[in-house]
């Protein structure tokens, strides 16, 4: 009777048990392993950029920097024989040094105001150079030998101009070096990024491949399934773990739903089939109109038992789903159990049992008081329910250690050791229970309540009889699963 | 009473009418929000019977929400089969002053429905009441019936008041339950009909005629037998 509620896998469609990993192929620019992949070879390639610029800063831009330093030198000491001699003076010095230069490479050029050549190795001014706040490089040609300079303009006083400047053919081999060093240094990035963009990828599908089995596995069905892992401890086991625990507690809660379906499908059939023969029989044999009405409310009554045990069901799960965790507040335990005893206290007395109740006059507690008072009320409701006419309940509520524990003692039949581990359990009944009315779901709930607070319930052997304790934190942030 | 009901289920909203009109009330019924809001928001009623989950785009509590901001406070009873306690406390939250689960038996709808319309139709506070020769005194807390004083618990004092605030209705154990105790779940065993035999055998028993009647498959009444 049970497997016909079991759920079975549906069938494994053709096309998936061919590719290996379960899925098409994604897109290349939808896949994160390519992602990936740029990512590593985009930060490769920045980073050799990096490199080559600072480089090149390092070398050619040094020289640069030393060539600009030894002509603004060069101009100090012209501008200094110019105060002192004036024209002439500067004229002979540029005559000196030019005779002196023994590396041939200084560039100068003194010329009137109206641009005629008094001094220096350059034969005119040359036409691009208007500003005397930058630096300009030239095309020059000395001693008929095309060259690059380097110059900088100095005005002097009553319109005459100084050009002062290096040769610096020196520079641009050295450019050219570096040049074709970077280009060879480019094709080898290339290389390097796109071997490593492929083993990043192959590694990023390679750590994946386990967990997308896995998940593949138990979307067709196979939930014993779980992700290998590596013994390497790193993040990737690490998330396998997780997987893994996440997996263990869905067949838990899977398994708990089977169970529960399964008891709903046996329980509910006896109540049931009552309800349904009482009509059909009624239907076939009711001699008068009164039988058939006493028939029909008699089935009413049993459907009413049945909705009684779905609300009851419905409320365990509500409360297990946690979702109540909201109404969670202070209030104070006393009163609750005092009118609980009250309400019972009669019902008990009718059965001639003495319900007696030993609590201090105020008890903090926190959580939902709804829900305490209902799972004090079930045990109460039990415990007089199996109480032998002249015996005496017990109701004692005390707080230890920060937490609240309520128990109810009984002097009847108690529970078998045995049976005391799944007494809570939806729709068990003991032995003694049989002959009584019940659906099994009262522990149940209590048990729920008291894990919803982060409490517990326990039964034990009251000698004769049962003491259901349920004990509660009584700290506000205890709450938990 | 006018009483409306908006319901979209045709067997359930066919037992509901048929029932409340035999029990001497003038019913309408909608079988979808359109209908019902615009009935309810157009015509007076003494009290509605809203089933929440409606077809035509306008659910329950939209109907309640929409009468409540338009200041109108018929009473309204939701009838529906979200169970939940997160679900009861949205609907009374919503403006509804009593909420029902299905199914239901119609004995609870019947005396639930009644207990509504009635309410807020008292004129202001009452300090006393009184059923036949037996009257109840809120101020001084004291009952007295013939003339002779009886002692009652607090609790058996706030029950026999439950009871004599709606003499002449049925009154549900779950309505007992809920009024008197403020429980909101089913204690399984008969501890109302224990509570109410104890209130018997002081108020009843050493007097010629009861006043406190079962109402089989109902509840209890408090009325005097004609």
């Amino acid at each position: 009777m049970g497997t016909d509620l079991t759920v079975t896998p549906p069938p494994a469609r053709q096309p998936r048990e061919e590719a290996p990993r379960g899925r098409p192929a994604l897109p290349l620019f939808r896949s994160a392993g390519v992602r990936f992949a740029l990512v590593y070879a985009g930060l490769l390639t920045i980073s050799a950029a990096a490199l080559a610029i600072f480089l090149w800063w390092a070398t050619a831009g040094l020289l640069d920097r030393q060539v600009q330093a030894a002509i603004r030198a060069d101009a100090r000491g012209l501008a200094e024989r110019w105060e002192e001699g004036g024209i002439p003076a500067l004229v002979l010095t540029i005559e000196d040094r030019l005779a002196e230069n023994v590396d041939d490479d200084a560039i100068y050029l003194l010329v009137t105001p109206l641009g005629r050549p008094l001094a220096g190795n350059l034969a005119r001014w040359p036409a691009a150079v208007t500003r005397t706040d930058g630096w300009y490089d030239l095309p020059v040609k000395r001693a008929g030998v095309a060259s690059i300079g380097l110059v900088h303009r100095y005005d002097l006083p009553g319109g005459f101009r100084l050009l002062v400047g290096r040769d610096v053919r020196n520079r641009v081999q050295l450019h050219r070096l570096l040049t074709d060093a970077l280009l060879w240094a480019i094709g080898v990035v290339a290389i390097m990024v796109t071997i490593g963009a492929a083993v990043v990828r192959s590694l990023f599908r390679r750590t994946l491949a386990s967990v997308s089995a896995t998940a593949t596995a138990i979307a067709a069905g196979d939930f014993t399934r779980r992700v290998r892992l590596t013994g390497r401890g790193d993040e990737f086991d690490q998330l396998a773990e997780t997987i893994n625990e996440m997996l263990d507690r869905i067949a838990r809660l899977m398994d708990g739903v089977r169970q529960v379906s399964n008891a709903i499908a046996h329980d509910l059939r006896t109540p049931i089939t009552r309800a349904r023969t009482r009509l059909e029989d009624a239907a076939i044999h009711a001699g008068t109109a009164e039988d058939l009405r006493a028939a029909i409310e008699r089935a009413t009554a049993d459907l009413d038992g049945i909705v009684a045990v779905f609300q009851a069901l419905l409320r365990i799960s509500e409360i297990e789903a946690g979702s109540r965790r909201s109404a969670f507040a202070r209030f104070d335990a006393a009163p609750v159990l005092a009118d609980l005893a009250e309400l019972y206290g009669a019902v008990a007395e009718e059965k001639e049992v003495a319900l007696v109740i030993a609590a201090p006059d105020h008890l903090p507690a926190y959580g939902d008081r709804d829900m305490v008072q209902q799972a004090v009320a079930n045990l109460l409701d039990n415990a007089v329910k199996f109480s032998p006419p002249g015996s005496t309940v017990r109701l004692e509520a005390r707080l230890a250690a920060g937490r609240l524990a309520i128990s109810v003692a009984d002097q009847g039949p108690g529970i078998p050791v045995e049976d005391r581990a799944r007494a809570a359990e939806r729709f068990f009944r003991g032995e003694a229970a049989r002959s009584t009315p019940g659906a099994g779901l009262g522990l149940a709930l209590v048990q729920a309540v008291a894990q919803l607070h982060g409490g517990e319930l326990t039964l034990e052997d009251a000698a004769p009889g049962l003491c259901a304790r349920l004990v509660l934190p009584v700290a506000e942030n205890a709450a938990g699963a | 009473m006018r009483i409306l009901v908006v319901e979209d289920d045709k067997d359930v909203a066919g037992f509901v009418v048929r029932g409340l009109r035999e029990a001497g009330h003038v019913v309408e019924h909608a079988d979808n929000g359109r209908d019902g809001l615009f009935l309810a928001a157009s015509e007076t009623f003494d009290a509605v019977i809203l089933d929440r989950m409606l077809p035509g785009g306008i659910d329950g509590l939209h109907i309640l929400e929409t009468l409540r901001g338009q200041k109108n406070a018929v009473p309204v009873l939701i009838l529906s089969a979200l169970a939940e306690v997160d679900e009861r406390v949205r609907g009374l939250k919503a403006g509804g002053d009593d909420y029902l689960t299905k199914p239901f038996a119609f004995a609870e709808l019947l005396a639930r429905v009644e207990a509504l319309a009635r309410r807020g139709k008292g004129d202001g506070p009452v300090t006393k009441l009184a059923v036949g020769d037996l009257e109840l005194d809120l101020l001084s807390r004291q009952v007295k019936r013939a003339g002779q004083k009886i002692d009652l618990q607090p609790r058996e004092f706030r029950l026999l008041e439950y009871l004599m605030r709606h003499a002449g209705q049925v009154v549900t154990r779950t309505m007992l339950l809920e009024g008197v105790w403020d429980y909101h779940f089913d204690p399984q065993t008969n501890v109302i009909d224990v509570h109410v035999s104890r209130l018997r055998q002081k108020v009843d028993k050493p007097f010629p005629t009861p006043l406190i009647h079962t109402v089989r498959n109902a509840g209890y009444m408090v009325k005097v037998e004609a």
